[in-house]
C-alpha cells in the first residue's frame, strides 16, 4: 500500500507536534478494521483470491472436463444430488465449483489487467493535463468528455463489435472505457496538491517536471486513485460477465462467470443451480469489492467520507 | 428494503394479473429467428420459408400436407412428354394475387407469373435480376438454371418448360418453396418505381395468408386470405410468428398461452411437454441429417487425413445423449435411413483418439493447432442446440491436441459468410426438401452446390458423375445402385462427419386443431384452426 | 442568460465532433475491407464493386470521407442498414420510444423506493433499519442486473405465472403507434385489456432496470439527509418544537433534494446501458436489444450510426441539465 510516504514540511511541523503519532500504515489499519462491513470483505476477498491462485490445486475437477454420464447433477444437498459435484453440474456435465474456482481466476485477470490497462495511461494524461493545462490539458479531457459521452457498457460493446469477441478483447474494452475516471481523478487531485506550498517549494528548489510530477505530486494523489481502482475493480468484473453473459466476452469453454450465464435462460425451469451460482459470485464478489472500496476511502482519506 | 420490495412486487404483480384468453381465430406461433426477407427465390432456410413460401405463396405443384406426395397447386395438370424433357402445365383460373396497402392486383393469376418467377430463377440478365441484384442458391444447387433451358408461355393459362437433361425428381423440385410463383404485375410495377428491392420486404403472393408487418427481431403478423383459392383451408383470421429465438422462452410462452404452437422445443423439455395436460406433442420420424461440414477448400482440411482424425475423435454417442437427449439415431450416411437409395452396408470409423493423434501426425500436424468451428445460432430440427454440440465437439478434438474456436453469427449473416467460405468447419444440416436422394448428394456435395449449399466445398469427380448420371436417369432401380455407390465414396473421402438423424417433435396447445408435421421441416398453417 | 447558454453549447460541439469522429473511425477499424463490410456483400462482382467504393465515396482520401459523413449527418442522414435497407435513424425513431418508456418507469420505481429508503435510513442512523437499508442498497448497487433478470423471470414469469415471460405487449393486440409509449397508445386504441396487458409486461423489466438507479438514489438520500439534518436551522426547527415528520419532510428534503436530483440526471447513462442488458433478457422492443441484435448480425452500419445517435442524446441531455442548473442558480451562470 503506498500511502503517503513523502514526508514534507508541513507532515514534519505536525510529526513534532506530536510524537506519538502513529505510523500511517498502523493508523490506516485501525480506521480500517473499526469498518466491520470491509474486514468481512477483506477476508471474503482474500479467500476468493486464494481460491483462484490454488484453483489447479483445490478444485475437485478440471474446469473443462466434461462428465458425460452426469449433466444437470443438482448440488450435494438436494436430493438427487452427490458429493463428487458439491455444486451440480451444468449442461454438459462440468463440475461447477470447479469452474467458478478457475472463473475466478479469470474474474480476477480482468480486474487487475484492466485496472492497470487504465490506471497507468490515465495517471500519466491525468498528470499531464494538470501541468499543462492549457492546450495539451484541455485536449486531453476534452477527448475524456467524448469517452463520457457514452454509457460504458456500451462503448465497450462497441470495442468488442469492432475488435471481435473474445478474453483480450473484453479487457481492452474495458480498460479503454474505464480511462476517463482516472484521467480525471488524477488531474483534479494534482490540481489541488500544485498549489500547495510543499509542491512551490519543491519547484523552487529546482525540481525537473517529471519529478515534479511522478515524485512530489503524485504520492500525495494516490488515495483517491487507489479507491477508484477498487471500485473500477469491481465494476470492470461486472461488465466482463455483461460482456460475457452477451457472448461478447470470453468465450467457451473459458469458464469465466458471465459466460457461464450466457445459456443458463435455458434452465431456468429445470435446473436453477446453472443460473443461480454463477449469478450469486458475480455478486458477492462485487458487493465485497464496493465495501473494500468504501472502506479504503473512509481509512485513506477521510474527507472523501461525506461524499458517500 | 428488499422485503418491503417483494411486497411491492407482489402487490402490483397480483393488482394486474390478466387473463390470457386470445382472440378468436388468431393464431400465435413462436418462431425461432426472424426471416433474412420474404422472397423464397433467394432464401435457403427453413427459417426464412416458414415465414414466406409456407405461408403466403403457391407453387405449380405442392407437396399434401404431412406427406412427400406431390399434389395440384397454381397448375390444375401437367403432361410429361416421351422423352422426359417437356412439361406442359395447365393452370388454374380465378387466382387472385394479394391485395395489400403497397399493391392492387388488376388481373388474376396466369402464364405470365409463371414466366416471369422461372425467368427470373433462371436468367441471370432478366432486367428485373439487373435492378435487384441476387443470388438464386436453390435453383442453382439443384442445376436448374443451366437445366431449364426454355419456359414458354402457350397461352394465358397453359406453359411449356423444356429440360436439357433429364431430371427425375424435376416435378418433386417445382413444389419446393423456392419455386414459389410471384406475380408479374407487382414486379413489374416495382421495376418502373424503382424499387425492384421490396420483393424482399414487401411480399405479394397467392398463398392463404397476407402479409401485414413485420418487426424484426419481434413478430410477423398476417392476415388471412379471405380469397384464398382453396376454399376452406384458411380457418383464422390472423397468424402471429412471435420471433423467440430462445427454447425455453417459447416453452415457457406455450404453457402460458402466449402462442399457441411452438417450433424445435428442447430434448431437455419433452418430457415435461409430454406429461402437461394442455399440451400434444406430436412427432414424426427423422427425414433430416446433422452433421458437420470440413471445408476442403481450406488448410489442413484438404488433406484426406485430417479429416479421418477430426472425424474419429468425435464422441458421436455423447453428442446423441446430451444434446438430442436419445431422441436421435447416429447419423452414418448423409441421408435418413427413411430415404430409398440409403446404403446400408456402411460404417462409421470406430471412434479412436490414439490413431487419430496418429493420423494428425502423418498429416504433419502441430499440437495445438488452431481451428475455428462454427456453430448456428439457432435450433433446426437436425440441430437443437448446436452450441452445446460445438462445446463436445471442441472437448473430443481437444484431446487430440486440435484448439477449436467456436464462432457464431446470425443465422442469415451465419449462411452468408458459410457459402463464402470463411469457416474451417461448420455446424450444418438438412431436412428432405422432396424425397429424392439427390436431394441429399446433388444439392449438398455436388460441384454444382460449391459456394451454395455445399459448405464442404467438396468437389470430386468421382461422386460428382454418379449422382450426375443418377439425376438423368428414370429408372429407380440403377439409380440406388448409383446413389449406394456414391455413397461409399463419400464415406471413404469424408468431407463431413455425420452426426444424427433426429425426431421431430411439435409441441402446441390442446385448442389447435388441424396440424400437420411436414415431413421436410416446414410449417404451415394451411387448413389449422382454433378450437 | 443567452449569453451562458450560448458558451455552454460552444463547449458541447466539440465534443459532439470528437463522437462523430469515433463512430467515423469504427467502421474503419474493423478488419476487413470497408466495401464488403457495409454492403454486407461478398462474391461481388469487380464492376459492382467499383461503383460501390464510388457511391461510398471510400476512393477518396479519409479526411474527405469524413467531411462527407459530417455533412450527410448534418441532413439527417446517420447511414442505412444493410439488412433491412431502412435509414438508421428511421429504425432508431420507431424503437427509442420502447427504451424512454422503459427506462422512465424504471426511474419512477428508482425514486418511489429509493427516496423513501433513503430518508428512512437517515432518520432511523445507525439502527437496525438503516443498516438493512443500507446493506440493500449495496447489493442492488453491486448487482449483474442480466443475472436479476433472469432470477426474477425464474420466480415471478415460471415458478409463479404471475408476469408474462417476454416482449412488451400480448401479441394479439395490433397497437397502432401512436405516440409510442405503449401504455398511452394501448389507452388511445380504446382495445378492452390491451393497458392491462402492458403495464403487466412493464412489471419486471422496469423492475431490473431501476435496480441500480434505486440504490444510488437510496444511498444518496441518505447521507444528502444525513448532512442536512445537521444543519442549525433544523435544530432551530426542532427547538421550536415541530413535529418530527414535519421537519423531514418540510425542511429536510426540500433541501436534500437538490444533489439527489443531480444524480437523477446523472443516472441516463447507467440507464441506457442496462438497457442493453434488461432489453435482451425480456426481448423488449429497444434501442439495446437492436443495437446487440445488429452487432450479430454485423450491420456495421446500424451500430456505428445507432452508437452515435445514443451519444449525441447522452450529450443533448447532460447540456440539457446544465442550462437547467444555470437558469435555476445564478451562481453557476456566472462562474466561470
Amino acid at each position: 500500500m503506498s500511502t503517503p510516504s513523502n514526508l514534507t514540511a508541513a507532515d514534519q511541523a505536525a510529526n513534532a507536534a506530536a510524537l506519538s503519532y502513529p505510523s500511517p500504515l498502523k493508523e490506516f489499519w485501525q480506521s480500517f478494521s473499526a469498518n466491520r462491513g470491509a474486514l468481512i470483505a477483506l477476508i471474503f476477498f482474500a479467500a476468493l483470491v486464494l481460491a483462484a491462485i490454488l484453483a489447479g490445486v483445490l478444485a475437485p475437477h478440471s474446469p473443462t472436463e466434461q462428465y458425460r454420464e452426469h449433466l444437470l447433477t443438482p448440488p450435494a444437498w438436494v436430493q438427487g444430488g452427490s458429493l463428487q459435484f458439491l455444486l451440480g453440474t451444468d449442461e454438459l456435465g462440468r463440475d461447477i465449483l470447479s469452474r467458478l474456482m478457475h472463473g475466478a481466476r479469470l474474474s480476477l485477470m480482468i480486474g487487475v489487467v484492466s485496472v492497470v490497462l487504465s490506471m497507468l495511461p490515465g495517471i500519466v494524461l491525468g498528470l499531464l493535463a494538470a501541468f499543462y493545462p492549457t492546450w495539451l490539458g484541455n485536449g486531453i479531457m476534452r477527448a475524456m468528455d467524448i469517452m463520457l459521452a457514452l454509457p460504458s457498457l456500451l462503448l465497450a460493446v462497441a470495442v468488442v463489435a469492432v475488435l471481435g469477441p473474445g478474453l483480450v478483447n473484453t479487457m481492452l474494452a474495458i480498460a479503454i472505457v474505464s480511462l476517463p475516471s482516472y484521467v480525471r481523478l488524477a488531474r483534479a487531485s494534482a490540481m489541488t496538491e500544485l498549489n500547495k506550498d510543499y509542491v512551490v517549494a519543491s519547484q523552487l528548489a529546482g525540481a525537473g517536471k517529471l519529478r515534479l510530477m511522478f515524485n512530489t505530486v503524485l504520492p500525495n494523489c494516490m488515495a483517491p486513485l487507489i479507491v477508484q481502482g477498487t471500485l473500477g475493480f469491481s465494476s470492470a468484473i461486472l461488465d466482463a460477465a455483461a460482456l460475457g453473459f452477451l457472448g461478447l466476452g470470453a468465450q467457451p469453454p473459458l469458464p469465466e462467470w458471465g459466460t457461464m450465464l450466457a445459456s443458463a435462460r435455458d434452465y431456468i425451469d429445470s435446473a436453477w443451480w446453472v443460473v443461480t451460482m454463477p449469478g450469486l459470485t458475480i455478486l458477492f464478489t462485487v458487493i465485497a469489492l464496493n465495501l473494500l472500496g468504501d472502506g479504503l476511502r473512509d481509512a485513506l482519506d477521510p474527507k472523501l467520507k461525506k461524499l458517500a | 428494503m428488499n422485503f418491503k420490495m417483494r411486497n411491492w412486487v407482489l402487490g402490483s404483480a397480483v393488482a394486474l394479473l390478466a387473463g390470457t384468453a386470445s382472440a378468436a381465430g388468431t393464431l400465435i406461433y413462436c418462431s425461432e429467428g426472424s426471416p433474412t426477407g420474404f422472397d423464397p427465390s433467394r432464401q435457403v432456410t427453413g427459417t426464412d420459408f416458414d415465414a414466406s413460401a409456407e405461408t403466403m405463396f403457391n407453387r405449380l405443384v405442392e407437396f399434401a400436407p404431412g406427406s412427400t406426395q406431390i399434389r395440384p397447386g397454381l397448375a390444375e395438370k401437367w403432361e410429361v412428354s416421351a422423352d422426359n424433357l417437356t412439361y406442359t402445365f395447365t393452370l388454374r383460373k380465378g387466382v387472385k394475387f394479394h391485395t395489400t396497402s403497397y399493391f392492387k392486383p388488376t388481373r388474376e393469376f396466369n402464364a405470365d407469373d409463371v414466366v416471369f418467377t422461372f425467368k427470373r430463377l433462371t436468367d441471370k440478365n432478366f432486367p428485373f435480376n439487373k435492378a435487384a441484384p441476387s443470388d438464386f442458391p436453390y435453383a442453382s444447387d439443384m442445376a436448374m438454371d443451366t437445366n431449364l433451358v426454355a419456359i414458354e408461355k402457350v397461352d394465358p393459362y397453359t406453359v411449356r418448360m423444356k429440360l436439357k437433361a433429364v431430371d427425375a425428381a424435376f416435378l418433386q423440385n417445382l413444389a419446393m418453396s423456392f419455386a414459389s410463383i410471384h406475380s408479374a404485375e407487382y414486379a413489374e410495377g416495382l421495376l418502373k418505381a424503382g424499387k425492384a428491392a421490396n420483393i424482399n420486404t414487401q411480399p405479394i403472393g397467392t398463398g392463404p395468408f397476407v402479409f401485414r408487418s413485420f418487426q424484426k427481431d419481434a413478430n410477423i403478423r398476417y392476415d388471412a386470405n379471405k380469397d384464398f383459392w382453396r376454399k376452406g383451408d384458411v380457418k383464422l383470421d390472423k397468424l402471429i410468428f412471435a420471433i423467440t429465438p430462445d427454447a425455453s422462452v417459447r416453452y415457457q410462452k406455450l404453457q402460458k398461452g402466449e402462442c399457441h404452437v411452438m417450433a424445435y422445443p428442447k430434448p431437455a423439455d419433452l418430457k415435461a411437454m409430454q406429461t402437461n395436460p394442455k399440451l400434444n406433442v406430436p412427432s414424426q420420424p427423422a427425414f433430416n441429417t446433422g452433421w458437420l461440414s470440413y471445408n476442403v477448400s481450406r488448410k489442413p482440411f484438404d488433406k484426406l487425413e485430417v479429416r479421418q482424425a477430426l472425424d474419429m475423435a468425435i464422441n458421436k454417442k455423447a453428442i446423441i445423449d446430451a444434446v438430442f437427449q436419445g431422441a436421435a439415431q447416429p447419423a452414418t450416411n448423409p441421408m435418413p435411413p427413411t430415404q430409398w437409395s440409403y446404403n446400408k452396408t456402411l460404417k462409421d470409423a470406430p471412434m479412436d483418439v490414439e490413431k487419430a493423434k496418429a493420423l494428425l501426425k502423418k498429416a504433419g500436424i502441430a499440437e495445438g493447432t488452431e481451428i475455428t468451428l462454427w456453430a448456428m445460432p439457432v435450433q433446426r430440427p437436425y440441430n437443437p442446440n448446436a452450441k452445446l454440440m460445438a462445446e463436445m465437439i471442441q472437448n473430443d478434438w481437444a484431446k487430440i491436441g486440435i484448439k477449436a474456436k467456436i464462432v457464431t453469427y446470425e443465422w442469415g449473416e451465419y449462411i452468408k459468410r458459410a457459402k463464402a467460405g470463411e469457416h474451417d468447419t461448420m455446424l450444418i444440416g438438412w431436412t428432405g426438401d422432396n424425397g429424392d436422394p439427390d436431394n441429399w448428394l446433388g444439392v449438398n456435395l455436388g460441384c454444382e452446390a460449391v459456394g451454395g449449399n455445399n459448405y464442404a466445398r467438396w468437389c470430386n469427380k468421382e461422386f460428382d458423375d454418379l449422382i450426375v448420371k443418377g439425376r438423368s436417369t428414370t429408372n429407380q432401380a440403377e439409380r440406388v445402385k448409383l446413389y449406394e455407390k456414391a455413397q461409399t465414396i463419400f464415406k471413404r473421402e469424408v468431407p463431413w462427419t455425420t452426426i444424427a438423424h433426429s425426431t421431430v417433435y411439435q409441441p402446441m396447445r390442446k385448442e389447435v386443431q388441424g396440424f400437420k408435421i411436414s415431413p421436410f421441416g416446414l410449417n404451415s398453417f394451411y387448413g389449422v384452426s382454433l378450437k | 442568460m443567452l449569453s451562458f447558454i450560448l458558451r455552454r453549447i460552444a463547449v458541447v460541439i466539440p465534443t459532439f465532433l470528437g463522437v462523430t469522429l469515433l463512430a467515423f473511425a469504427l467502421i474503419h477499424m474493423i478488419p476487413g475491407d470497408p466495401v464488403l463490410v457495409m454492403m454486407g456483400e461478398r462474391q461481388i462482382d469487380p464492376e459492382f464493386y467499383a461503383s460501390a467504393l464510388k457511391r461510398l465515396g471510400l476512393d477518396q482520401p479519409l479526411y474527405v470521407q469524413y467531411w462527407h459523413y459530417l455533412l450527410n449527418l448534418l441532413h439527417g442522414d446517420f447511414g442505412t442498414s444493410i439488412v433491412s435497407n431502412e435509414p438508421v435513424i428511421r429504425e432508431f425513431l420507431t424503437l427509442f420510444p420502447a427504451t424512454l418508456e422503459l427506462s422512465l418507469c424504471a426511474m419512477i420505481f428508482a425514486c418511489l423506493l429509493g427516496l423513501p429508503a433513503g430518508m428512512l435510513a437517515a432518520t432511523r442512523r445507525g439502527t437496525i433499519v438503516d443498516h438493512v437499508t443500507m446493506g440493500s442498497a449495496l447489493t442492488g448497487y453491486s448487482m449483474p442486473i442480466f443475472w436479476w433478470g433472469l432470477i426474477l423471470i425464474m420466480l415471478f414469469s415460471v415458478s409463479l405465472g404471475w408476469t408474462p415471460v417476454s416482449g412488451r405487449i400480448s401479441l394479439e393486440y395490433d397497437i397502432p403507434p401512436v405516440t409510442g409509449f405503449m401504455l398511452i397508445d394501448t389507452l388511445l386504441s380504446g382495445e378492452e385489456g390491451a393497458f392491462k396487458s402492458a403495464a403487466h409486461h412493464l412489471i419486471l423489466p422496469a423492475i431490473v432496470l431501476g435496480t441500480i438507479p434505486m440504490a444510488v438514489i437510496a444511498r444518496m438520500t441518505r447521507s444528502a439527509m444525513l448532512e442536512v439534518l445537521r444543519e442549525d436551522y433544523i435544530r432551530t426547527a426542532r427547538a421550536k418544537g415541530l413535529s418530527r415528520g414535519r421537519i423531514v419532510i418540510v425542511h429536510a428534503l426540500r433541501n436534500a433534494l437538490m444533489p439527489v436530483v443531480t444524480v437523477i440526471g446523472l443516472q441516463i447513462g447507467t440507464l441506457l446501458a442496462g438497457a442493453v442488458l434488461t432489453e435482451t433478457i425480456f426481448s423488449w422492443p429497444g434501442i439495446g436489444k437492436w443495437l446487440i441484435d445488429s452487432i450479430s448480425r454485423r450491420d456495421y452500419p446500424v451500430v456505428q450510426g445507432g452508437i452515435l445517435l445514443i451519444a449525441t442524446m447522452v450529450i443533448s441531455v447532460n447540456l440539457l441539465v446544465d442550462i437547467l442548473y444555470g437558469v435555476i442558480n445564478p451562481r453557476i451562470r456566472h462562474a466561470r
